[in-house]
């Protein structure tokens, strides 16, 4: 349960957007919200050429990278075939408005 | 709930590709079952004849292995037969007398060679040239060496000529017609085909009609020996391979009740006569026609799938074709009307001994007929010219040199792609080499441009090399390749609808979001993709400046953040400067700024601009507040910079202000989103120090005035603007470039440079309504002040507080501690609590 760190209210990360998180794991995490308010979390470095997803158009469940417009699915952390790649992903969970995540 | 039951007679290229079109609109619809009669998954029947000419294996054409049947929970009976069709029980029974129920049925049981009814068809050693078995038979026939004979030198009986002459067996080829290929071919190039044939040692009988197939002598196994004509003479033969055209296989069909009348008769939808069964590919007659080339299967077999797919939207009206030769170093091309009628104009180029012919027929100026022969480089173009029904009086003179002398803009390669080298490197921005493309299409089954994009990156940056990569798809698999015609293209995967569809279907019906233009045109995903979103917000913007909120989640990131995002994720900031004129105090703020931030490099831009690179997102909205300096929207679909030189104030040669035109025109148009970035550039006398010919709009001073260019770009094809018109005032140039850009504004599609546009709408129709039209023009120009009248500096909103969140991290500064802004500070407090 300690394992779980409160991020912000859900309500800071826009519909279709994303927030970065510094200095929790080692490297930034990007935690994202879609249309119906489902929240993912994964390592904000996408596979291609490290280009930061939290910066990327958010659609359905993915995210296409700012860089060179590689699509990431957010509840796998994989890129979209034919692409190949994967970036890490994190547990996360909305309780009572508030967006909590879990490094372990 | 259980799925409805899907079942595939025919497990060929045209129903396959049914599945597969199908699969991706709706995977989980229905439980599908396949029967197919051959004991293979689904290949590629177009490239039998490379097989049987030795340049490539079996397993190199298969399209489906067993394995894609399995990931996408298909049932395969291959090597099971469907030998009848119970309509009221609605099932189907197979040879081996099991059966199988359905809810919707897809025939595609493609067609049967035609065999000639005459003594002998039956004898061993006399094939039809149709399948796999077929081919195989023809390689071990081939094995034994001797002498075969070809009936029917059409398409098909043509390559397997050549497929056997070099296994190295002797062929001659019969044919009933006076000369080869004559449905595809006038005399000329079928004479110029005949002789290159020949000069590889194949032989021709024309206008022979065979009348016996003779049984040899029991010594030689009761097989075939030789070929008797009408006319009494006859030639000897180990191996006849009958090429005479094929049959719709509608037996089934038949058989069931269907109406088939040279084919199944189906409509617009693919349907057949019973609303449960439908039917693609070279079985089936739709509006009289059967095809028995890959392209129109393709398009059918998507208007199937959609209407399987219960989108109910799609309708096949019938295709255009073309034929191309799969013969290794021979090209030859034919499509349409290429005989012509009285009223019809011939342009024709013959260079025999060259070994080049060319026919085109041209009726009211447009393209109805192409034969090319010995070189087809230009065949896509023609096509495509053919397709559009394009009008090409203004380029006649032109069209037979090809598309490289049209002098049309765009995108469109010019190599010929066949004789690049393997390690050519053909797409520049994602560093893809020609054998990586010819591999991906060969391998993966590949016959669009999308499709090509998706699996190789090839022609998915730039699109500069799309021409190129198109050629190479066309020479990998032939007659199989379609290419789009751009004029119906959907705006993405999202939708059926074209960009000019969805942009009226906005203003009609008043539609002022995203989430309303996508649930009014039915949009197939819920929240679209990156390219639809965008284009849609700038639409909607567009339409609707006043009453549309801006989506900033439908904005790429430097939209968003109003700074263009660099490699390694920090930001870059260019401020505006008016014409590229600026101050010691301006340029004293930049310096201190960019100390004050440690700002890494510092550097002018393209289009006379400082740019600030390396900064942190987080700091953007304190160095715009730092700076006190509008937004230069360096990283926008919106007007860029307005470049000048020194002009008449200073300049020995200048003979009008261009500096100042150059920052009245800034200020007249700056905050203004376009369908792509759009530059200016206002040179003070005609040698041009501004390079204004190579921008969105040049203006040109002259003695009398200004001379206006529109649709010039310096970007990755250098375009030279064209004349729009010249005008005497300060005014009239500022009017005349609003209008010219609310025009494109209005009308160009979404990611169109001007020169884009242009190229699509024409520079008169342009002329007519932004110069001729007084009226239109002051409209024009009034509405592209009305969509400014509400764009404030996004900077100096940002700099006082706005959407401070886009800026704002969570940060942790030990675990479990937050800091941040206002939100995360109510946080903090939680977990101290």
């Amino acid at each position: 349960m300690s394992d779980w760190l409160k991020i912000c209210p859900l309500e800071d990360i826009p519909r279709l957007g994303a927030k970065v998180v510094k200095g929790a794991g080692k490297a930034d995490i990007a935690v994202f919200r879609n249309a119906e308010d489902e929240v993912f979390a994964v390592d904000d470095r996408c596979p291609h050429k490290g280009g930061q997803l939290s910066q990327g158009i958010v659609f359905d469940r993915r995210v296409a990278c700012p860089l060179h417009g590689m699509t990431i699915h957010l509840d796998s952390g994989k890129a979209q075939a034919p692409d190949e790649g994967c970036t890490h992903k994190y547990r996360v969970r909305v309780d009572k408005g508030v967006v909590f995540l879990n490094l372990g | 709930m259980k799925k409805a039951r899907l079942i595939l007679v025919g497990n060929g290229m045209a129903g396959v590709r049914t599945l597969e079109e199908l699969l991706k609109l709706a995977p989980d619809l229905y439980d599908i079952t396949v029967y197919g009669a051959e004991p293979h998954g689904n290949y590629n029947r177009i490239l039998l004849s490379p097989v049987l000419a030795g340049e490539m294996k079996l397993p190199e054409i298969m399209l489906n292995d067993l394995d894609w049947y399995r990931q996408h929970g298909i049932t395969l009976h291959s090597g099971r037969k469907i030998v009848r069709i119970d309509r009221v029980r609605r099932k189907v029974v197979a040879d081996d007398g099991s059966e199988e129920a359905y809810d919707r049925l897809l025939l595609a049981t493609g067609s049967t060679p035609v065999m000639l009814p005459i003594p002998g068809h039956d004898l061993p050693g006399v094939l039809a040239y149709r399948d796999i078995a077929d081919t195989e038979a023809m390689i071990a026939a081939s094995a034994r060496g001797g002498r075969a004979v070809v009936i029917g030198a059409g398409l098909l009986g043509l390559e397997a000529a050549n497929g056997l002459k070099a296994r190295g067996m002797e062929v001659t080829v019969v044919h009933l017609a006076p000369w080869i290929m004559e449905r595809q071919l006038d005399r000329t190039a079928a004479d110029m085909l005949q002789a290159s044939l020949e000069a590889r040692g194949l032989g021709f009988l024309l206008e022979k009609q065979t009348v016996e197939l003779v049984k040899g002598t029991k010594k030689s196994g009761g097989r075939v020996a030789a070929v008797r004509f009408a006319d009494g003479s006859e030639i000897p033969a180990e191996l006849v391979v009958m090429a005479i055209g094929i049959r719709p296989d509608t037996k089934l069909a038949e058989a069931a009740g269907l109406h088939c009348n040279r084919g199944i008769v189906v409509n617009d939808t693919m349907q057949t006569y019973d609303p449960r069964i439908y039917a693609v590919g070279e079985c089936v007659a739709h509006r009289g026609v059967a095809y028995g080339l890959v392209a129109p299967l393709f398009e059918q077999g998507k208007v199937a799938a959609n209407h399987l797919a219960e989108f109910g939207i799609a309708r096949y009206a019938g295709s255009a074709v073309s034929t191309k030769l799969k013969v290794t170093g021979i090209d030859v091309f034919s499509a349409g009307d290429f005989t012509g009628g009285a009223d019809d104009d011939e342009i024709v180029l013959a260079d025999r001994r060259g070994g080049v012919y060319k026919k085109l027929v041209l009726r009211d100026n447009k393209i109805v007929g192409a034969v090319l022969y010995g070189d087809t480089a230009d065949s896509g173009w023609y096509f495509q010219l053919m397709k559009e029904k394009k009008c090409v009086g203004p380029i006649r003179d032109r069209l037979m040199l090809g598309q490289s002398h049209s002098g049309g803009a765009g995108h469109e390669g010019k190599n010929r792609a066949a004789e690049l080298a393997d390690d050519f490197e053909v797409c520049g921005c994602n560093g893809i080499r020609k054998i990586a493309i010819v591999k991906a299409i060969k391998e993966k089954g590949l016959f669009t441009l999308e499709e090509v994009r998706k699996h190789t990156k090839a022609s998915s940056s730039c699109g500069s090399c799309t021409g190129l990569v198109e050629q190479i798809l066309a020479s990998v698999v032939g007659g199989a390749y379609q290419p789009v015609v751009a004029e119906k293209k959907p705006m993405c995967g999202c939708t059926e609808y074209t960009h000019e569809e969805v942009r009226k279907a906005i203003l009609d019906n008043r539609l002022l979001s995203i989430p309303e233009a996508m649930r009014f045109l039915e949009w197939r995903t819920p929240t679209g993709c990156p390219s639809c979103r965008q284009a849609l917000n700038y639409y909607l913007l567009c339409a609707w400046p006043k009453e549309y909120k801006d989506d900033a989640q439908s904005r790429f990131i430097n939209e968003r953040a109003h700074a263009n995002i660099q490699k390694d994720g920090s930001f870059s900031v260019v401020p505006r400067i008016y014409g590229g004129v600026t101050s010691p105090a301006e340029l004293r703020r930049i310096a201190e700024v960019a100390e004050k931030y440690a700002v890494p490099t510092v550097k002018f831009t393209g289009g006379q601009r400082i740019d600030l690179l390396g900064v942190k997102k987080e700091d953007l909205p304190a160095i715009w507040a730092d700076l006190g300096m509008p937004s230069g929207y360096a990283y926008s679909k919106g007007l860029r910079t307005v470049k000048t030189c020194v002009g008449s104030e200073w300049c020995r040669f200048g003979v009008q202000d261009s500096t100042g035109m150059g920052i009245d025109l800034e200020r007249d148009l700056e905050r203004l989103w376009t369908p792509h970035k759009t530059k200016l550039g206002v040179s003070g006398c005609p040698r041009n120090c501004a390079e204004a010919t190579i921008k969105d709009v040049g203006v040109i001073g002259v003695e009398s005035g200004w001379e206006i260019y529109v649709g010039g770009n310096g970007g990755i094809k250098t375009e030279v603007a064209q004349f729009l018109c010249k005008v005497k005032t300060r005014e009239e140039v500022l009017e005349v470039t609003g209008a010219f850009i609310q025009l494109y504004r209005e009308e160009a599609r979404y990611l169109d440079r001007t020169v884009h546009w242009l190229g699509r709408v024409g520079l008169d129709s342009v002329k007519r309504r932004v110069v001729d039209d007084a009226e239109g023009r002051r409209a024009l120009y009034a509405r592209m002040k009305e969509a400014l009248s509400v764009e404030k500096d996004p900077w100096a909103e940002r700099a006082a507080g706005h959407d401070a969140a886009e800026f704002r991290p969570v940060k942790f500064y030990t675990k479990g501690s937050v800091s941040g802004g206002s939100s995360d500070e109510r946080l903090a407090e939680n977990l101290s609590a």
